[in-house]
């Protein structure tokens, strides 16, 4: 299967022909990518060549000019690297943009810590505006790339990854889809965390909630399904750091005696290389484990 | 500029660009108070936002701003900060404060309007001596020159602030990436304004305005630029 960082190129070229206010930055990283749009389009597919901050800062500045930037590179280089030009050059400024990013948590391990971003949406979180969509499939990624590139003067981060489910679910961009419906708790899974979350809950009276738009986060989702659970009990597992939506959940669910565990990947450096499944493991993210940590959890209820 | 007060700490760093914020926007800006959104406007970007008061003085003189809002700086319901804001104050570009941020921002300005096919207005900013430390400038200096932005402009107010002096000058760094460059006299407006008007096809402009440096007593001219006197000038082309 192709990934999702395979679609954003095609998928973004088709927005440079169909949409003159769409421009993509680079930062080298990506760029081979692009060499037929850049023919097409010289002036609105940038390359500033190894610069992250001039990345961002190109991209509020043709934002100034009224263009719609799309800029992309490693998430640890695109969020964290120039996260005061994120904050400043398009919060600061009231311009918009679209970030994508690759390479997420940890979808290269044997690059090792440098080329890890779990805290990416955590760090975002710090800022006022933004939409975050995590998707789960690339299907998805390429229906959410449509979606932030079209959302006007948006600040909008695409999270793109190599994990992925194997089926695509047909998210709109903005709520939670209802996957499972049970009386034992909710479980929401976030993005490419979903096949090991419904692996992990299966036989389980829960209920799964899907959710690829995290910020803002589907509060009326999360409410209407822990208001019909016996009670208020709520997992979160996400594809990046622990506890990231923890606090969101609990602003959701103000008015109701609850719980809420968040699942998610760990603040501690592991500094260990390998594949991507020895880190899901290591993080406690595959299905094993979160169905231990889940029941554990949510207890005799969830057994039905 | 007596009106505003309560940033008295960086009265030299707003000292130093009131000659050059001067004839740029008596002289060179093609941007008047009515066309603050038009697209063809020249763009003018206050990297360096400390000390904005000669900034808000010129922008007052020339009608972008009331008069009476000069008295209010800094207080919690002006719209008039110690560092600008584009969000309140019209005819301010960009919102800086902290450093290195301008000059990135006037690369994708200028690449923008040059995706638009706006090929007349220029795009300026204003940088610090000192604001040459941060990295994010030289990022923007070593692209801008390959890039060719021949539309984007610098100002460089030299009052020896930076405590490790650029070796072989600041004009030079410039020069290395293909701009090209100019060091003037900044309390000469005639100086200034041939530097910010000569010809430099296929190449971004930089003008380094040498001042007296930062801990010196400030010029006389700064003193005689009074409001009133300036508001009856025309606005030239």
């Amino acid at each position: 299967m192709d990934t999702m960082r395979d679609r954003f190129a095609p998928v973004v070229s088709r927005l440079l022909d169909e949409d003159p206010r769409v421009a993509v930055v680079l930062a080298e990283i990506g760029r081979d990518r692009f060499v037929e749009a850049e023919r097409r389009h010289p002036d609105r597919v940038i390359n500033v060549g190894i610069r992250e901050q001039l990345l961002i800062g190109t991209g509020a500045g043709l934002a100034l000019t009224g263009l719609r930037p799309v800029m992309h590179t490693f998430a640890s280089f695109l969020v964290e690297r120039p996260f005061e030009q994120v904050k400043l050059d398009l919060g600061h400024q009231d311009v918009g943009g679209v970030l994508v990013s690759a390479a997420a948590s940890f979808d290269w391990p044997s690059g090792g810590f440098t080329h890890m971003a779990p805290g990416d949406v955590a760090l975002l979180d710090t800022l006022d505006g933004w939409t975050v969509h995590v998707p789960g499939h690339p299907d998805e990624a390429e229906t959410l790339l449509r979606h932030a590139v079209g959302a006007g003067d948006d600040r909008v981060y695409v999270r793109l990854s190599v994990q992925s489910n194997r089926e695509a679910l047909a998210v709109d961009g903005e709520r939670f889809l209802t996957v499972r419906e049970g009386r034992g708790g909710v479980v929401v899974a976030v993005g490419p965390m979903f096949d090991a979350v419904l692996a992990a809950t299966e036989g389980l009276d829960v209920t799964v909630l899907y959710a690829t738009t995290v910020r803002p986060f589907d509060a009326r989702a999360l409410r209407r399904a822990a208001g019909a659970a016996d009670a208020a009990d709520v997992v979160i597992v996400e594809p990046y750091l622990t506890g990231t939506s923890t606090a969101a959940a609990n602003d959701a669910l103000a008015d109701l005696p609850h719980r809420v565990l968040g699942l998610g990947v760990g603040r501690r450096e592991l500094r260990r290389y390998g594949q991507i499944e020895e880190h899901v493991a290591a993080h406690g993210l595959d299905p094993a484990s979160l169905r231990e940590r889940i029941s554990g959890f949510l207890g005799g209820l969830a057994r039905g | 500029m007596e009106r505003m007060t309560g940033d008295e700490k960086h009265g030299p760093a707003a000292t130093s660009t009131l000659d050059v914020l001067w004839v740029l926007y008596d002289r060179v800006l093609r941007v008047t108070p009515d066309g603050v959104r038009d697209p063809g406007r020249d763009r003018f970007l206050l990297s360096k936002g400390h000390g904005p008061m000669a900034y808000y003085a010129v922008l007052a003189a020339k009608g972008f701003v009331p008069v009476e809002w000069l008295p209010g700086f800094g207080a919690y319901d002006s719209p008039l900060g110690h560092h600008p804001d584009r969000v309140l104050v019209p005819g301010v570009e960009i919102a800086s404060g902290s450093l290195g941020h301008g000059l990135p921002i006037a690369v994708g300005t200028a690449l923008g309007l040059r995706a638009q096919g706006l090929g007349g207005p220029a795009v300026w900013t204003l940088i610090g001596d000192a604001e040459l430390d941060e990295g994010s400038n030289h990022e923007a200096i070593a692209f801008a020159g390959p890039a060719a932005l021949d539309r984007l402009h610098t100002v460089v107010v030299d009052n020896s602030s930076a405590s490790h002096a650029r070796p072989g000058g600041i004009a030079a760094r410039f020069e290395a990436a293909g701009w090209s460059a100019a060091t003037v006299d900044g309390r000469d407006h005639e100086a200034l304004y041939e530097a910010f008007t000569a010809p430099h096809p296929g190449r971004p402009r930089v003008v380094v305005a040498r001042v007296e440096p930062k801990n010196a007593r400030p010029a006389p001219l700064f003193c005689s630029l009074s409001l009133e006197g300036h508001t009856r000038h025309g606005h030239h082309a």
